[in-house]
């Protein structure tokens, strides 16, 4: 494949996704209005799903970096990072993000900000102290795309949807629980099938949710893999890079859940073969199988 | 549906594709060439630091007027090449090569070398010389784009009936830097 093949692949599995992700809502939520006899809850569920999500979209910069105890850095105080990534973005024709470094040993880096003018990239100083010139670009990179594809607003996008899904789940059971569900008088027999479907929609479909959108997340780690390749014209780099993280296993201090979608590599990934079920939980595609698409990658 | 409400309504769609194809290849364009002036933007702040390091490198080699004399004749003949940098690629590459060269002989003078000003001007051009490899590689994307809209259909019907013209991407004139580098020592 070449790196337009795959760059236009995974832009494709996006859009694919994204549109099975909407169907599969909207039938949630008709099912569940239905339950309802009312579209009411839609609307407060949609409501409260998107206030949540959009302000931390908006502070996504600061509230990050507030959880990682952040540096931020000049010119002087870190030349060559900053020329770095001065220069990926004039390649990429971005503004120049501010930059930040993590007092945290782990080899790391993430990118967030709403749009690109009020984008951020920051790195450990554990990636500064591993990495050499060509990976340390290469990782940049990787998190430069992130920013040109817009990727802090699709995924946000995504979590909309699935706390959408969520609330509308949440509502239903305890509406059951509290007994306020009230059926169509003329339906008194399909009722009882019309619960069962509810109650068992209530569970899977927030783990369905969430299960797409991890497998838009890893599309768009695959995108920004091949996009920094774009950039770089050497995925080599980029391929030790993720071989050093792999064989790496310095615990990082300050990450947590909620926020590893965000990293470079998934902090709590385990480095060796991945069972099928595990990767369809994960942020992020296998180390081996992004360095395995690299190395396929003809450019 | 009457038959003149299908008429208009496809009129209408064909005057919207037409519009928004046109604003599609304007903005390609726009973007190519400020590209292009970026790359401007790179070559002239390699320019404004070479009067500095000729004076610098001056205090230290006198003995080398002759590799000093070629940077800055180069850069003379650079601020006379007028047009695009894709016309002026060959005396802009012309100064790069005086600019290696003089810090190679630069390597026989230790207190040179270790000149806090030097250095400093040493990582300010290597600096420029990368953001001036990055700008022509935005520009060769920004002209990919532009040049495959106006390949494709349907858009080359717009690009032809307005007159759109493919762009010229960045190519290395210089038959030499194409061969692979000799190190000899």
């Amino acid at each position: 494949m070449s790196i337009y093949t795959q760059r236009a692949s995974n832009i494709r599995k996006t859009w694919l996704l994204f549109t099975f992700f909407l169907i599969t809502v909207i039938g949630i939520g008709y099912v569940f209005s239905g339950l309802y006899g009312n579209s009411s809850i839609l609307v407060v569920a949609v409501f409260f799903s998107s206030i949540t999500s959009i302000i931390s979209y908006w502070y996504s910069d600061k509230i990050v970096l507030g959880m990682y105890r952040a540096q931020l850095v000049s010119l002087k105080e870190a030349p060559e990072l900053y020329r770095i990534v001065e220069n990926l973005a004039i390649t990429a024709g971005l503004p120049t993000p501010t930059i930040y470094i993590i007092p945290d040993l782990a080899p790391n880096a993430f990118a967030t900000g709403r749009d690109p003018k009020h984008s951020v990239i920051a790195v450990t100083q554990g990636l500064l102290n591993k990495m050499d010139q060509t990976e340390l670009e290469a990782v940049i990179a990787h998190e430069m795309s992130h920013i040109g594809n817009r990727d802090m607003l699709l995924s946000t996008a995504a979590v909309i949807l699935v706390g959408f899904v969520s609330l509308l789940a949440d509502f239903f059971s305890r509406s059951v629980f509290w007994g306020g569900i009230r059926g169509r008088d003329d339906d008194r027999g399909g009722n009882a099938i019309l619960m069962i479907i509810g109650i068992t929609l209530s569970i899977l479909a927030p783990i369905a949710a969430i299960l797409i959108q991890l497998a838009i997340s890893r599309r768009r780690e695959s995108l920004a893999d091949t996009s920094g390749s774009l950039l770089t014209r050497y995925p080599e780099g980029m391929i030790s890079a993720l071989q050093k993280i792999a064989a790496d296993t310095t615990p990082m201090r300050t990450a947590n859940n909620t926020t590893a979608h965000l990293l470079f590599e998934n902090p709590f990934e385990n480095k060796e073969k991945t069972p099928f079920l595990h990767k369809l939980f994960m942020t992020h595609p296998p180390i081996q199988e992004r360095i395995a698409a690299l190395k396929a990658m003809k450019i | 549906m009457t038959t003149t409400n299908i008429l208009i309504t496809v009129v209408v769609i064909v005057l919207l594709w037409v519009i928004v194809m046109y604003n599609k290849l304007v903005g390609l364009r726009f973007h190519a060439k400020e590209a292009l002036s970026d790359i401007d933007v790179q070559m002239k702040r390699r320019f404004d630091l070479i009067p500095n390091l000729v004076e610098t490198v001056k205090g230290y080699a006198a003995h080398e007027k002759g590799v000093l004399e070629n940077v800055t004749k180069a850069r003379a003949s650079v601020a006379g090449a007028s047009g695009s940098p894709l016309d002026r690629d060959k005396a802009e590459n012309m100064l790069s090569g005086t600019l290696k060269t003089l810090f190679a002989v630069a390597e026989n003078y230790p207190d040179l070398k270790a000149n806090a000003n030097f250095i400093e001007l040493q990582q300010e051009l290597s600096d420029t010389e990368n953001k001036i490899q990055a700008s022509r590689r935005f520009y060769n994307s920004t002209v990919m784009d532009l040049n495959t809209a106006i390949a494709t259909f349907p858009t080359n019907v717009m690009a032809s009936t307005f007159g759109f013209q493919e762009e010229k991407f960045f190519e290395t004139s210089n038959d030499a830097e194409k061969q692979p580098v000799q190190v000899k020592f």
